[in-house]
């Protein structure tokens, strides 16, 4: 390990509160999303348990309500959103481009601070009579007729989202103005294009929920009546506002765990990722026509049928894209020369995960199914399968796979290779019977149901209960691996990106000297300072930390 | 008796069948590419698999006509999911004529359904089979929505407005309806049964007297003690246009625009008078906003009905002249 890294650089609480390096900033946001990941894990917990029975003996009704509703606030807007791009985007996006720091470091610095105001109001509101209107804060619901907290919860919500259009300013002006020399648009790593497709809808579309929740909370607070329709209000132009952010908040949440696959899979493949450009350009594609989809939330709120045909139209079309990144994906797998360490389990993982989500939504978003499936568990279980079947374990892998850039430590690897595959079939035996309820018809967001219902709901229970010990396991042996791993050294994969250039953990100022890039993302027939056996090359020798 | 582990809901009306063969489609289809797509992962992580700790893969940019078929064929299945679903939820939305109208009032947390000579249920429905049968859907507060999973129908109830639903079922039987927009405390409590019946039966059921008072006499007692009648004169001669006929008709407003005279027309009347200005007439009715409940709304309507087949005055109704030349 080099002795002088950004992790002793300076000692004291102040320095870890004050500081405006991008990497202990990253550390911040680590430590509070995990904390937010498990209160909303603990809901979850919760709700699972209860449903073992018909009958809901755990809770009671207004409990449920407040468990599912927290449960969704506290992983969407405080985990979801923030946990890649904050995390992961602001400790790598500077080290990929070889910059000394994002663009605005106080500004940085700043939006965390904004994300724990913004924190602490929601839990405010969760200790002060919880919240039950379901994360989507749906009028008149939310605004008139709840006796929840509603207020805190929503002024939360509303403060955090400015932490997100921080970051996504950030990373902009980051990735426009601070590439080294060499770095062209083209050879950025695709986890760079991802967070700027990500930083693009956090900018466009974050304002909009801002002023959306601002007159829900006026209308909450001081009876002001925009949605409200006894005061001459529309409830569905809520909806509309609402779901013009929240849809294409999927892609802030989706489009950042694209980027972590697209580096997992060439660097474990050994190989160029297939058509670059195309996945750089899907990546684009999603963040624009993400925007056009919205009413597919809204297909039987009474909408004229002409604006439902357009909005399923669009709909297909956004599923392009998708598809087109993952038979690229597919595609790098071939001619590559594959191992199977945990990032690339949590790949594999993904991109099983992510097609069955991806593949569900073609249901939703088809007119004549959404008609019998909409608002059911069908919906539950497909977006499970596309937030954490394919954010969170994006999210994972790539916390397995920069893990001893971040700590300079290597986690255990077998225990890590069993906690993925725990993962993988507790998040299979949780949320699958949940498409089979779905098409039964039972609908989401009930506390007691038909007792025909059960076979699916015990077994999804169980795949729960699996589930909360693979995402245990991760917590406690990385949190050891920081301070007790073996020593990872400066590339222990060997990976190409610049990130890797540098010690593990890295400088405070990240490279000692600004590098130069002469290759493209990826390449490793050019790399051959890497010291892999390159046909055609003589191998030059180097020594590196390898486990 | 159910399978332990059943897959498909009861198929009892007209949409049923309809809404799993395009479900059974996208599903075969996704299947084939998601076992494609598992298989190559599948057959490439072993044939590819890393032999030699320093090895690398081959040195492969892309290949632009790959990326040209692999988002052209997903694009032409995709819209062809898209038309066929398309064309189920059109005729969905489109309801025939001649219809049984059903009024369905959504509130936390039960439903009041009311047949259309008045008979009245609380999360109970009945219906004959095989008739086209067309809910006309209110809220006394939040969204709420009906969701019958036999029938594959479902639709929101909105605060504010009616949104309508039609079906047809077309097995004999007692099926689950559902809330399946979420309402607050007891949404999950929010449900019952829809009875479908043998016409002859559900002709019985109807008519047997449960002491109910008939809508049309409520509304008519309405509209005397709200004082409509004061200016909605039936000879045509009031401050406001005669409501004989009006029912169904087309009205002609102070804009020049006709507007038909449906139960959302006839709502919107009652609690934002001025939105819609009948030509010829002030705007000097008060909005009845916050002073008539959704079901007294449905009475007055279901008494504005009644007054169809009234003879129409000469001076003072409110139905548009048929335009010179047309029908």
């Amino acid at each position: 390990m080099p002795e002088k890294h950004y992790l002793n650089a300076t000692y004291g609480i102040r320095s870890w509160l004050l500081t405006t390096d991008h990497k202990r900033i990253a550390l911040l946001y680590l430590a509070s999303v995990t904390f937010f990941f498990f209160i909303g894990g603990f809901f979850a917990m919760m709700i699972r348990l209860h449903l073992l029975s018909p009958n809901g003996y755990l809770l009671s009704a207004d409990t449920y309500n407040r468990m599912f509703t927290m449960h969704g606030v506290a992983m969407i807007f405080f985990f979801l959103i923030p946990s890649i791009p904050a995390v992961l985007g602001n400790f790598l996006i500077p080290l990929m481009i070889g910059a000394k720091d994002l663009a605005f470091p106080k500004i940085n610095l700043l939006s965390w601070y904004i994300y724990v105001v913004g924190g602490a109001f929601t839990l405010y509101s969760m200790v002060t009579g919880g919240l039950d209107t379901g994360w989507t804060f749906y009028t008149p619901l939310s605004t008139v007729y709840s006796n929840s907290a509603v207020a805190p919860a929503v002024i939360g919500v509303f403060i955090t989202g400015f932490s997100s259009i921080l970051t996504g300013l950030n990373f902009l002006v980051t990735v426009h103005t601070m590439r080294a020399p060499g770095m062209t648009w083209f050879r950025l790593p695709l986890f760079v294009w991802a967070h700027y497709a990500t930083s693009v809808v956090m900018i466009l579309g974050t304002p909009v929920i801002a002023i959306t929740l601002a007159l829900a909370g006026m209308e909450r607070i001081f009876g002001l009546g925009f949605f409200n329709p006894a005061m001459g209000g529309d409830p569905i132009l809520f909806q509309h506002l609402f779901w013009f952010y929240s849809h294409p908040a999927v892609y802030i949440m989706i489009l950042p765990a694209m980027g972590v696959i697209s580096e997992l899979i060439p660097t474990f493949a050994r190989k160029k990722l297939f058509g670059y450009h195309f996945v750089a350009a899907a990546s684009l594609a999603i963040a624009v026509i993400g925007f056009l989809v919205w009413t597919h939330h809204m297909f039987l709120t009474g909408q004229s049928t002409y604006s439902a045909l357009a909005f399923s139209f669009l709909t297909f079309l956004v599923a392009i894209p998708s598809a087109v990144k993952t038979f690229n994906w597919t595609a790098t797998l071939f001619g590559g020369s594959i191992s199977f360490d945990t990032p690339m389990l949590y790949a594999f993982g993904f991109l099983g995960l992510f097609l069955i989500g991806g593949l569900t939504g073609l249901f939703l978003g088809c007119l004549g199914i959404d008609m019998h499936v909409h608002d059911t568990y069908f919906v539950v279980a497909h977006f499970h399968y596309i937030m954490v079947g394919g954010a969170v374990m994006g999210y994972l892998g790539g916390l397995h796979f920069w893990w001893p850039k971040i700590t300079g430590r290597m986690y255990p690897e077998w225990l890590a290779r069993i906690a993925a595959f725990i993962l993988f079939v507790g998040f299979n035996l949780t949320f699958f019977p949940q498409f089979v309820l779905g098409y039964l018809g039972m609908p989401r967001r009930y506390h007691v149901y038909p007792p025909e219902f059960q076979v699916y709901n015990v077994m999804s229970t169980a795949g729960a209960s699996i589930l909360a010990i693979g995402y245990l396991l991760p917590m406690i042996y990385l949190t050891w691996a920081a301070f007790y791993g073996k020593v990872a050294g400066d590339n222990p994969w060997p990976a190409t990106g610049l990130e890797w250039k540098t010690p593990s953990p890295p400088p405070t100022e990240n490279f000692e000297v600004t590098p130069v890039v002469t290759w493209d993302a990826y390449d490793f027939h050019n790399r051959p300072d890497l010291g892999l056996d390159v046909p055609g090359h003589s191998a030059v020798v180097q020594t590196h930390g390898n486990g | 008796m159910q399978s332990p582990l059943p897959f498909f809901p009861e198929e009892a009306s007209n949409f049923a069948g309809k809404v799993d063969a395009v479900f059974s489609f996208v599903l075969f289809t996704c299947l084939f590419f998601a076992v494609l797509v598992t298989l190559l992962t599948i057959y490439a992580a072993f044939k590819y698999r890393r032999n030699k700790p320093d090895e690398v893969g081959s040195q492969v940019e892309g290949n632009t006509l790959l990326e040209i078929g692999w988002t052209a064929i997903p694009l032409i299945l995709a819209l062809g999911m898209f038309a066929w679903g398309a064309v189920v939820y059109v005729n969905y939305r489109t309801a025939p004529k001649d219809t049984l109208d059903i009024y369905v009032i959504g509130k936390q947390w039960m439903w009041k359904l009311q047949q259309p000579n008045g008979k009245k249920e609380i999360n109970e429905l009945h219906i004959p089979v095989n008739r086209d049968i067309k809910l006309i859907l209110g809220s006394e507060d939040v969204i709420h929505n009906f969701f019958v999973p036999a029938f594959r129908v479902k639709m929101d109830v909105v605060p504010g407005r009616y949104n309508t639903m039609w079906f047809r079922a077309t097995k004999i039987g007692k099926y689950h309806f559902f809330c399946s927009q979420y309402c607050g405390t007891n949404h999950a409590a929010m449900g019952g049964w829809v009875t479908v019946m043998d016409p002859a039966d559900y002709a019985a059921w109807l008519s047997d007297e449960t002491g109910d008072i008939n809508p049309v006499s409520a509304g008519e007692k309405l509209f005397s003690q709200l004082a409509c009648v004061t200016c909605h004169i039936a000879n045509g001669t009031g401050r406001a246009p005669s409501l004989n006929g009006v029912y169904g008709a087309k009205v002609l407003l102070a804009d020049g625009s006709t507007v038909t005279a449906d139960d959302a027309y006839i709502r919107e009347s009652i609690l934002q008078p001025k939105a819609k200005i009948v030509a010829g007439y002030q705007p000097v009715m008060p909005t009845f906003q916050g002073l008539v409940s959704e079901e007294q709304i449905l009475s007055l309507t279901a008494y504005i009905k009644s007054l169809q087949s009234q003879p129409v005055p000469a001076k003072g109704a409110g139905i548009a002249p048929a335009p010179a030349g047309k029908k």
